[in-house]
């Protein structure tokens, strides 16, 4: 491995995406994710790729639309309201069986919100980023040497299973400086080889590929939409990750994503010190939902706790997932207001974690 | 560490120019003197000087800022003259935002900036910054700085750190790349800087700071 580096959330994705051969990147401004665009900027040109900024988010997302169609790996980034703006483009991308990243470094909301890190666009993205039947690939890192690993794994299953994949993080991933190292590999830009699908021109020697997501026939479509939700099966069954500290024992099980996990680390920390049997349980894959993982987890639990930076929605995944065999609460902070590992100690409290 | 009427702080965005800034100035006030720090990052609304105004406060120190710090609204709206900044105090500290985008706001008020004599611009660099490991980027970003803002630097401060991961070697292992930048400049290594654990052996002008900017979970 090769020296460790000082980077910011937001660059370590975009350096990332490069040596995962990226070639294009089509994005918008928006805080708090703009460092992806100011640092790709700078290095896609030094490295041979392409850099566009977009007129709008919009336009941006039918870049890579249109961009993927070629097999040509490709990425957009935004943030909430961005996000909101490419979900059309998205689901056309998810009709068309395409593969590309997008990422989402999650802020308050709804509307225009605010600037500051949140987690509200968890149903945004893992149940409706978009019309129509179908999903993506969320994985939601929660440091920046995560985020530097992340986005590679997402460029190879969305096109291993040829569909879109979000890396979701939030502000305060996004903006937080941390070491990180990558592999000393020399970048290699992606082609559209092993791609048999893409529109790279017939040359005479084979039928068109056609990208299209437009089926008339209401039979057609239905298998279409059949076939896909078949591969989504194989992810499944495949591609859950999840990572379980100390919940062999924990009567509280914590469940939290991303940066809310290390808040809700360091209360379960603080609760261990204090003799309390806490846990913490982090999905790693917002979908597919690690369930196999969760239930393995909370097997000895008591009662879940789920944290958020929002009012409360991966917590209806949660309870899903065990299928309410156990009382699951809440706490969250929404708006931008990051929760504090001692209200966080002192919900486990409450919920009777005593020694 | 000399203190002077005018101290600019600039640097690449992340090579520490905040955390610096802020033990500065308190250093400053320690020593008795009425000090104002003017917070001039339009570039990052995250980590910044302005998060710091309690503990100024506290200390006596002045705070300038954009009217929209903190304020979620996404406006570098700057109100300030440079002129009545010096007339109110002993020491005054400007920390810049990152890269030539930041120093572009700095250029605004070159011309009274220029006019005050006993001033100095440093330059925090840091070599395990990304972008900035070799030391002709970190010289070719300084050269950016000054064109964009147009004052020159006058002194390197060597800020290398790996964040919470820092440690003696790490600063240890810095001392040759901020050579070649001063070598490479013209320019004196004002100060290493470093808390003190991690500054220890160290003879660069040593500069031990404690370190305010915090993760939320530390």
């Amino acid at each position: 491995m090769a020296e460790k580096s000082l980077m910011k959330g937001n660059e370590a994705l975009a350096e990332a995406a490069l040596r995962a051969g990226c070639k294009c990147f089509f994005g918008y401004p928006i805080t708090p994710q703009t460092e992806i665009s100011a640092y790709l900027s700078k290095r896609m040109p030094k490295v041979g790729g392409t850099f566009l900024q977009a007129e709008s988010e919009v336009a941006a997302i039918n870049m890579v639309y249109g961009c993927a169609g070629t097999g040509i790996r490709c990425m957009t980034s935004s943030s909430s309201p961005g996000i909101s703006l490419k979900s059309e483009g998205i689901s056309y991308i998810a009709g068309a069986d395409l593969p590309c990243v997008i990422i989402d470094v999650m802020r308050g909301g709804p509307g225009l919100g605010g600037i500051q890190p949140s987690q509200a666009d968890y149903w945004q993205i893992t149940k409706g980023v978009g019309h129509g039947d179908y999903h993506v690939l969320v994985f939601a890192p929660s440091s920046v040497q995560e985020m530097a690993d992340t986005v590679g794994k997402a460029f190879d299953l969305a096109d291993e299973y040829r569909m879109p994949a979000v890396v979701l993080a939030d502000g305060l991933l996004g903006q937080m400086m941390e070491p990180v190292e990558f592999d000393d590999a020399e970048i290699k830009l992606s082609d559209a080889s092993n791609k048999p699908w893409a529109a790279t021109g017939t040359k005479m020697n084979r039928k068109h590929n056609i990208i299209n997501s437009l089926y008339l026939q209401a039979d057609e479509l239905e298998q279409t939409v059949v076939d896909r939700f078949k591969r989504y099966e194989d992810v499944k069954a495949k591609h859950t990750m999840a990572v379980a500290d100390y919940c062999d024992d924990a009567e509280i099980v914590v469940v939290a994503y991303g940066s809310t996990a290390r808040l809700a680390k360091s209360a379960v920390d603080m609760a261990r010190k204090e003799g309390i049997k806490a846990g913490v349980f982090r999905p790693v894959t917002l979908w597919p939902f690690p369930e196999k993982e969760l239930n393995e987890a909370v097997k000895n639990a008591k009662k879940i706790l789920t944290v958020e930076m929002s009012m409360g929605q991966m917590v209806d995944d949660v309870k899903l997932a065990i299928n309410c065999s156990k009382p699951v609460e809440f706490y969250g902070r929404t708006g931008g207001v990051i929760p504090n590992p001692a209200d966080i100690l002192n919900k486990i409290k409450e919920m009777g974690g005593n020694k | 560490m000399e203190f002077k009427k005018l101290t600019i702080v600039t640097g690449h965005y992340g090579s520490g120019k905040t955390n610096f800034s802020v033990n500065l100035a308190l250093d400053m006030a320690k020593k008795g003197h009425r000090v104002t720090i003017v917070d001039l990052d339009i570039v990052n609304p995250y980590f910044r000087t302005a998060d710091f105004e309690e503990l100024f406060k506290d200390k006596g120190i002045t705070l300038k800022v954009s009217a929209y710090a903190n304020s979620n609204l996404d406006i570098p709206a700057l109100n300030m003259s440079v002129k009545s900044i010096l007339d109110e105090s002993d020491c005054a500290i400007i920390d810049v935002g990152g890269d030539d985008e930041g120093a572009k706001a700095l250029g605004r008020f070159a011309p009274a900036i220029l006019g005050c004599e006993d001033r100095q611009m440093l330059y925090v660099i840091n070599k395990y910054r990304y972008l900035t490991k070799e030391p002709e980027e970190t010289v070719a970003l300084m050269r950016d700085i000054e064109n964009a803002c147009g004052i020159k630097c006058t002194g390197i401060v060597n800020n290398s750190n790996l964040g919470t991961e820092t440690t003696n070697e790490t600063v240890k292992a810095s001392l040759g790349f901020a050579k070649a930048v001063a070598a490479e400049t013209g320019l004196p290594i004002t100060a290493t800087v470093g808390t003190e654990e991690a500054l220890k052996d160290i003879s660069d002008n040593p500069y031990p700071v404690e370190i305010y900017v915090k993760t939320l979970w530390s």
